[in-house]
């Protein structure tokens, strides 16, 4: 049988890359927001990256090509390695509610290798939150020319909204992953290491 | 021009700016490096010249020919309906209200250089004999906020037809009354939607948005929309912009 490590080198190397990107992303983001909030409040200045908004709009345009190139790495080797399919799938809703109800009674074992179903619907999720921000940032940066994204957004002023929203949502799963990793912290080395190497179940794909 | 922040920060001197951030700076590494290098990149703000805002304006470059490469000349903006116009329009400049400049009007010319053939200025009225075209755009400014109006005036291409321009050339330069000053690439210059304005909301432009000249292209942010235009030129020299030179991209299609 073959093995693999906890965490194969894509994994870690887009992990860590997408941890940059995120702060450059969203600390830009929260400054062009300021420029005219759309709810009553505004981000600290401290929190934000470029100084003034020509300055938040030249980082945002200028990370989100590296977003872009590591997202679509990413992408495409957890499609064509079968590593969504081994790790992210399959989950049903009953298995979500009763790994949930394990989790919050602390009975739940948080595995390196092998993620429970909460957290397979937690990693999708988030997946899903990316894209979601990624075409709500495409049809507010070209409206014109993506006009068929504006409009399955619901129109420029809402995809603003769609933009904020799937930002905040992906902000609150930061948030509980790296709580879940404090209280969990051996689960830090592996994804900088790859952990140790675990057998493989058959039918897997190697890959490390 | 329509949506500029006023933000007192960027009107201190390149000087005074340098020396707020260097200031910053060194709070930063005194404070240590715990977030201290993220904290430190905030004062990269593409106006420093520093090796980071180098790469900044770098890909701010790479982003204007992207942008050339997605732009259709044929797409066209959504129009809206009468009813869906904003009411009121929002001002917005790099000065306040009270600044907006007086013309005299009854002088007014619109002059006319660079690669062209035919230099002789332009009077409001040879302006409005020329055929119009009428737009319900929507205007989205670079702070994120948008207002749909309605405009008309001559279209830019026909225009620019008229006066012998060499439309090979890259850029078309606009020099506005109120010292602004803006540019934009050949391709959009030849858009449908883009309009030489000279009536807002069916009456002639009003001083607040742009008096009475003003570029309106609903495939460009709201800043590229030079208001209070004074001189028009056809050039292959890239000429920049006043937001443009600050460090706003200068392509800023949508």
């Amino acid at each position: 049988m073959r093995k693999k490590r906890i965490h194969p080198w894509p994994v870690r190397v887009c992990h860590w890359v997408n941890l940059l990107v995120m702060i450059g992303m969203v600390m830009s983001g929260w400054g062009i927001y300021n420029a005219d909030p759309i709810f009553s409040f505004t981000f600290p200045q401290s929190a934000t990256l470029g100084g003034w908004l020509g300055g938040n709009i030249g980082w945002h345009l200028a990370v989100m090509w590296v977003l872009a190139a590591n997202g679509l790495f990413y992408v495409l080797w957890g499609l064509f390695s079968g590593h969504f399919k081994q790790r992210f799938f399959p989950f049903t809703p009953s298995s979500v509610w009763h790994d949930f109800v394990g989790a919050l009674r602390l009975r739940l074992s948080h595995k390196s290798n092998q993620y429970n179903a909460v957290q397979k619907l937690m990693y999708v999720g988030v997946l899903l939150l990316g894209l979601l921000l990624v075409l709500s940032g495409l049809s507010i940066w070209k409206p014109v020319q993506f006009s068929g994204l504006v409009y399955l957004m619901g129109g420029f002023t809402i995809a603003r909204y769609v933009h904020f929203f799937a930002m905040s949502g992906i902000m609150l799963f930061v948030i509980v992953h790296v709580v879940m990793v404090l209280l969990v912290p051996k689960t830090l080395p592996a994804m900088i290491t790859g952990g140790k190497a675990v057998a493989n179940k058959p039918g897997d794909s190697a890959d490390d | 021009m329509t949506d500029e922040k006023k933000r007192p920060k960027i009107i201190l001197e390149p000087d005074q700016r340098k020396q707020l951030v260097n200031i910053q700076r060194r709070l930063m590494i005194k404070s240590g490096l715990t977030l201290g290098a993220v904290s430190m990149l905030t004062g990269c703000n593409m106006q420093d010249g520093d090796e980071v805002d180098k790469v900044l304006w770098a890909m701010s470059r790479w982003n204007d020919r992207v942008q050339g490469w997605l732009f259709s000349g044929q797409k066209l903006a959504q129009t809206y309906s009468a009813d869906q116009i904003t009411k009121p329009f929002r001002f917005n400049a790099y000065y306040p209200e009270y600044n907006v400049p007086e013309i005299d009007i009854p002088n007014y010319r619109l002059e006319v250089s660079g690669n062209v053939q035919k230099k002789a200025p332009w009077t409001l009225e040879q302006l409005q004999r020329l055929p119009q075209s009428s737009q319900i755009t929507r205007l989205i400014c670079i702070e994120g906020w948008s207002a749909i109006g309605q405009w008309s005036g001559v279209p830019l291409k026909t225009f620019l037809e008229n006066i012998g321009a060499d439309l090979n050339c890259k850029y078309v330069g606009f020099k506005c009354d109120d010292r602004y000053y803006s540019s934009i690439d050949m391709a959009t210059a030849l858009h449908p939607q883009t309009i030489l304005a000279l009536d807002f909301g069916g009456k002639p432009l009003p001083p607040d948005f742009g008096y009475p000249l003003r570029l309106r292209m609903p495939t460009k942010l709201g800043f590229k929309n030079a208001k209070h235009i004074g001189a028009i030129f056809v050039t292959d020299n890239y000429p920049g912009g006043y937001w443009e030179d600050q460090g706003y991209n200068w392509y800023s299609g949508i």
